[in-house]
């Protein structure tokens, strides 16, 4: 009898302390990855980043193309799918709860919110780089706004089924048609949430590499022209990290330090917005 | 017309539906507010609609661009291992055993790690450690693959290759059975590298499902063990699992799902060999997600081009199935946690 109570207190004892084992690990590698960003990032980090253009090899040089191009892609693609992802969140949330468009859409989105994104990519370089027949900004931006969509229309969708339905009833009974309620009433008192899930989505594409690869490729130059192929910097540290010189090595670790600053910040914030939605 | 139509056929449910009495809608606004209503109403489901015209858009368009491809080599294109850009012989397998095995390390090392993880979270860790512990965690599936990437390439590979991969090779390479998985150079880069910095990657995705399907089983039958005197440890793996267990299969198919299709942080660890060079996880491999970003902007048109897209197709079926297993078992989760309550 003992000697089972030994037996069972040994077992819970070794299967907590693999958990706590398991917990550490998994915060060694994030530590271990942020140190490692932080510490060869910060060193390669200068003003000339942000005045000077790609070098070629064995010279020195800024990321001001690359930089200049990820915002002009990641903002198009922002403007283009965040009104198409709302609406569509509007009508899963607020229409389609039962039909069968909603059930199937929830379902692929949900899909297609976990799909590769060098799909994506291949995508759109299918239906519009094919036809085109050159790489271009346009189609960055286009590859982007498509991954955009699932976030913004899951996290609206979720957002708006949080509203009360007390509110949509007060609205109601003064006589608003239903459109109004949802606009005026419903979307309105879920804004927090619906902005928190804009802001996971622009996180999630400012670090995306791999639908770009196919579709704005990258540029050596400074270019601002939607047609032509643009510089990025995810592409921009790809082909750098990839090279063996050193130069080019020191300014991928230092795009790598800005993508991650700014990715991590924006998770962050979103997740302290997304706190107040739920203390309310 | 049509738009009247419309509305003349969907205005009673929609009121039906709110709860509204059918005196509410009547009004001097009444003609104004349903015409609205329809438009908005069909506004808002068109755009439903565009994430269908998605899905099937990339299946069509992918299906339309790998068709030379298709009809060239058919199902041998599944069974082949060549791959020979100027001779025009392109077969899958090198690249699909890479994507499996990648995918298959990763699951075999995240998921009691996450188990682990969500173990702690739900029942170990003091209650106001749960929330930062819990976005440390979260924060790993935000950082951006190509970091995993470069970081692996440049920081873990090296140091994989000089401390790991010799001591690997000592012990688990000195195994009758599977002792040839664990020979061979210490490169650092390789199969099996690729596969532990996957790992990394699906952890957080694997342990917020768990976490969450955790958290569902009632504590009455939780306590109910406690009270007879069992351990921690008995009430998770006698309670919450098997009660859990759709859920976590499901979590598990979601982290399954994200590595199949991850690209960056594969393409810089994984060595992009072509061949089939013995089964050793040491050596250099290549995956579905890394071939394209590695070749598909240089190749030329035609047959090259369109292999690689169906390299393309072939993964996003796979990814497509797994995840609508994880979406379905989770689904039915919730369904029997609702009937319950």
């Amino acid at each position: 009898m003992n000697h089972l109570r030994i037996r069972r207190k040994a077992v819970n004892f070794l299967a907590l302390s693999l958990s706590l084992a398991a917990m550490a690990f998994g915060l060694f590698w994030l530590a271990w990855i942020l140190w490692m960003v932080i510490d060869l990032g910060v060193g390669a980090l200068s003003m000339s980043l942000f005045t000077e253009m790609t070098p070629p090899p064995g010279s020195a040089g800024g990321l001001k193309n690359a930089i200049a191009g990820s915002l002009i892609m990641v903002g198009l693609a922002m403007a283009m799918a965040t009104p198409v992802a709302i609406l569509a969140g509007i009508y899963l949330a607020e229409y389609g709860q039962r039909t069968l468009l909603g059930k199937v859409t929830r379902f692929i989105n949900d899909i297609l919110l976990s799909a590769p994104s060098i799909v994506i990519g291949l995508f759109v370089y299918a239906v519009y780089v094919a036809n085109v027949g050159k790489f271009s900004g346009m189609s960055g931006a286009i590859a982007l706004a498509l991954l955009v969509i699932p976030v913004v229309v899951r996290t609206t969708e979720d957002m708006l089924a949080l509203v009360p339905n007390t509110l949509r009833e007060a609205a109601y009974a003064l006589g608003a048609p239903k459109w109004k309620v949802i606009m005026l009433v419903t979307l309105r008192s879920a804004k927090t949430g619906v902005v928190t899930g804009i802001l996971l989505a622009l996180a999630r594409i400012s670090g995306e590499t791999a639908p770009l690869l196919f579709t704005a490729l990258s540029n050596q130059f400074w270019s601002v022209d939607l047609s032509e192929p643009m510089a990025n910097l995810p592409v921009t540290i790809f082909k750098f990290a990839m090279s063996p010189f050193q130069d080019w090595q020191q300014l991928a670790w230092a795009g790598v330090f800005l993508i991650t600053l700014g990715v991590l910040l924006l998770n962050i914030v979103a997740r302290v917005m997304f706190r107040k939605v739920e203390q309310r | 017309m049509n738009q009247s139509t419309e509305a003349g056929t969907f205005g009673p449910s929609v009121a039906e539906a709110a709860g509204t009495p059918p005196s509410a809608l009547i009004g001097r606004s009444h003609a104004r507010g349903r015409f609205g209503d329809a438009l908005f109403f069909n506004l808002t489901r068109a755009f439903a609609v565009v994430t269908l015209v998605l899905l099937v858009g990339i299946v069509a368009s992918l299906t339309w661009s790998a068709w030379p491809s298709i009809t060239t080599f058919g199902f041998g294109f599944l069974t082949s291992s060549e791959w020979n850009p100027p001779a025009e012989q392109f077969g899958a397998l090198v690249p699909m055993y890479g994507t499996l095995v990648t995918s298959l390390i990763a699951l075999v090392i995240a998921l009691p790690i996450s188990f682990g993880i969500a173990l702690f979270l739900t029942e170990l860790s003091p209650a106001w450690l749960r929330r930062p512990l819990g976005i440390a965690i979260e924060l790993l599936a935000g950082i951006p693959s190509i970091v995993y990437g470069i970081w692996g390439l440049l920081v873990f590979a090296p140091i994989f290759a000089e401390h790991v991969q010799p001591w690997i090779g000592k012990t688990l390479g000195q195994l009758p059975v599977v002792g040839g998985l664990f020979s061979g150079p210490a490169l650092g880069i390789g199969i099996l590298a690729a596969g532990i910095i996957l790992a990394i990657m699906i952890i957080p995705f694997i342990t917020s499902v768990m976490r969450d399907v955790f958290e569902t089983t009632p504590p009455l039958l939780k306590e109910s063990v406690y009270g007879l005197g069992g351990t921690t440890w008995e009430v998770v793996w006698n309670v919450v699992l098997p009660h859990t267990r759709v859920g976590v299969i499901g979590g598990v198919m979601l982290g399954l799902g994200r590595a199949l299709g991850e690209t960056m942080a594969v393409t810089f660890v994984i060595g992009n060999a072509s061949l089939l060079s013995g089964v050793s996880l040491f050596m250099p491999g290549n995956s579905i997600t890394s071939a394209l970003a590695n070749e598909f902007a240089e190749a030329t048109p035609g047959l090259y081009t369109s292999a690689l897209v169906e390299l393309g197709l072939i993964l996003f079926v796979i990814t497509f199935v797994v995840l609508s297993l994880s979406k379905l078992l989770l689904t039915s989760l919730q369904r029997s946690e609702g009937a319950r309550s």
